[in-house]
């Protein structure tokens, strides 16, 4: 940067700090008061904003924090079960949702045919068509199939995003080198063993972004467990929290403590992977 | 393509058949199947009728779909026009050369990105909750405010707009600091010595370099918004809110398909909702191009 430019920047240094913290504070806060509200009893809740007042440390009374709201939630196992729910079907559908489209797109980018052209061409189609529309039918055909209130119907479903083999198409061209390939054929390495031993480790930062992009899709997911399963022991953690605002309508810490116990693990999750998650949500329309 | 590739042909196979076989089973022939159900009537789904194009009529009969349709193009509106600036706002604050805590900031406007839209709508339900909601609570405090002022009753789109802005305000800036950080750096130095101020040097060197993300950010939140229905069915509990606020054409089509069982009818609003998705989608392109040819003469 010249030194005209670096001025400039000096002088308005402080207004751009201010404005980007302030603006940081504002996101931070329903994610504060979530962590807050969950442990709150709830007549605490009509007169305190986050923590209630009283005369403890910090001007905070920490003996009305509770773990009630906890205790009753998991009481009955229901939560408990529906926790387990959405780690298995999230689990689940990112493992094989990311197998089957690695193998299709990297079979698409390595082996040039007719044929493959097309499917490009439908997949990159089937991209834009709006996932709404497929509800009905799709309900329709889960049906036919005998599939509905099962977790097969949500996961065999979900196993093919079309988007998903046009990311891992263009992750083959960018990353796997077609000299490699042919180097390991021809020290006789079969074609499935090239895609699982010399391609898959190459592909591993999609694979990574990939998964994690599913289990997150899954988990945050709602209207198709709401619309696939009909018994309350299959529920995944949307829509078992979604129907305590219906039952508990009043009960504002029981709601909050069982959006808590759903947003944390993958907050969490994203924390630790956070590079893996950002430029995976992101990858095929901007250079990080 | 070498030889050695075109060799071999059983694998190529092998490898795309599991996908092909669950994109044609439960991507193409639901597609197709949602063209013949939208002209029947379904009662649940089993039992189907054939009514031609009853189903297209009713719903352009039905003042409840124009209401949602209206409803949702103002939750659209909301979103490109005040979301889509203050994404853009917010990169270009973050895209500042030398900026401590780059990263950090980063992570923070990115994290609401991760939290489910049902869980949001958990949120945002009791934030705009009369007493007990912080949103009244704050208000009050600073200026004053109405504490049983009635969000969730009253006021339901502006309380929808606030929480998807929340959620979705990082995932904007993540695109647009990207296309920012792609921005050549040398056009911005010969624009300044050309004596080109902040304003300008915005409009003429890095908006054309940034067009194509921006367009792509513009359609992303034009295709979600059309579809939004989770945040206000959560936060409605189920319903569509007091006199239909917060009802939208995919809570209309849930409705219909799932609540009465009408697969058939909700296939068609599917299919006018998919018609009214490109009609928009052109109007935005050729806004897009007309500005663009505006700021090249």
């Amino acid at each position: 940067m010249s030194d005209t430019l670096g001025t400039r920047h000096t002088r308005t240094a402080i207004p751009t700090y201010i404005i980007l913290y302030a603006a940081a504070a504002v996101m931070v806060v329903p994610f504060l008061w979530l962590l807050c509200g969950a442990f709150k009893r709830n007549e605490d809740f009509f007169t305190s904003s986050f923590l209630p007042r009283g005369d403890g440390f910090l001007g905070i009374a920490w003996s009305s924090l509770t773990l009630a709201n906890f205790r009753t939630l998991l009481a009955d196992g229901s939560m408990f079960r529906a926790l387990l729910n959405s780690i298995f079907l999230s689990s689940a559908t990112a493992l094989v949702a990311t197998l089957v489209c690695a193998m299709a797109g990297y079979a698409l980018a390595k082996y040039e045919s007719r044929l493959g052209r097309l499917m490009l061409g439908i997949v990159l189609a089937a991209v834009i068509v709006p996932p709404t529309l497929l509800l009905a039918p799709g309900y329709q055909l889960l049906f036919q199939l005998n599939m509905l209130d099962s977790f097969t119907g949500l996961i065999v479903p979900a196993a093919a995003p079309a988007f998903g083999v046009y990311l891992f198409r263009q992750a083959t061209l960018s990353s796997v080198p077609n000299e490699l390939i042919e180097a390991a054929r021809i020290d006789g390495c079969g074609e499935l063993r090239i895609f699982s031993a010399v391609a898959l480790p190459l592909l591993r930062p999609m694979v990574s972004a990939f998964t994690l992009i599913t289990f997150l899709g899954v988990w945050n997911n709602f209207i198709s467990p709401q619309i696939v399963l009909q018994s309350a022991g299959k529920f995944p953690l949307s829509v078992a929290v979604a129907q305590l605002k219906g039952v508990y309508y009043q009960d504002y810490g029981l709601q909050i403590a069982g959006t808590l116990l759903s947003v944390a693990p993958v907050l969490g999750l994203f924390l630790l992977l956070q590079r893996d998650f950002v430029s995976g949500l992101t990858s095929g329309a901007v250079k990080e | 393509m070498s030889k050695a590739f075109t060799a071999t042909r059983w694998a190529p196979r092998l490898l795309l058949a599991p996908f092909l076989v669950l994109f044609a089973v439960f991507m193409v022939y639901p597609l197709v199947q949602s063209v013949i159900l939208s002209m029947q009537q379904t009662f649940g789904p089993a039992h189907t009728r054939f009514v031609g194009a009853a189903n297209y009529k009713n719903i352009i009969a039905d003042p409840l779909f124009w209401r949602a349709v209206k409803n949702t193009l103002l939750f659209t509106l909301g979103s490109v026009f005040i979301q889509l600036p203050l994404s853009l706002g917010l990169a270009l604050l973050l895209n500042r050369p030398g900026l401590r805590g780059r990263t950090f900031l980063r992570t923070v406007f990115f994290a609401p990105v991760l939290v489910g839209v049902v869980f949001v709508a958990m949120i945002f339900g009791v934030l705009f909750e009369k007493r007990t909601g912080l949103v009244n609570q704050t208000l009050h405090a600073v200026i004053g405010w109405d504490l049983d002022f009635p969000w969730l009753q009253r006021y339901v789109m502006p309380a929808l707009i606030v929480a998807a802005l929340w959620q979705y305000i990082g995932f904007n800036m993540v695109y647009f600091l990207g296309a920012l950080q792609n921005v050549r750096k040398e056009l911005l130095e010969a624009a300044t010595i050309d004596g080109a101020g902040a304003w300008r040097r915005f409009i003429h060197v890095i908006v054309p370099q940034i067009k194509p993300v921006a367009s792509f950010v513009v359609l992303l939140s034009i295709v979600g918004s059309f579809q939004i229905f989770e945040l206000p069915y959560v936060l409605m509990n189920g319903t569509a809110g007091p006199d239909n606020q917060g009802l939208t054409i995919v809570m209309y089509l849930y409705q219909m398909g799932f609540d009465q069982g009408d697969l058939g009818y909700a296939s068609a609003v599917g299919w006018l909702l998919a018609m009214l998705l490109v009609v928009f989608t052109l109007v935005q392109r050729r806004v897009g191009a007309d500005s663009s040819r505006r700021s090249l003469a």
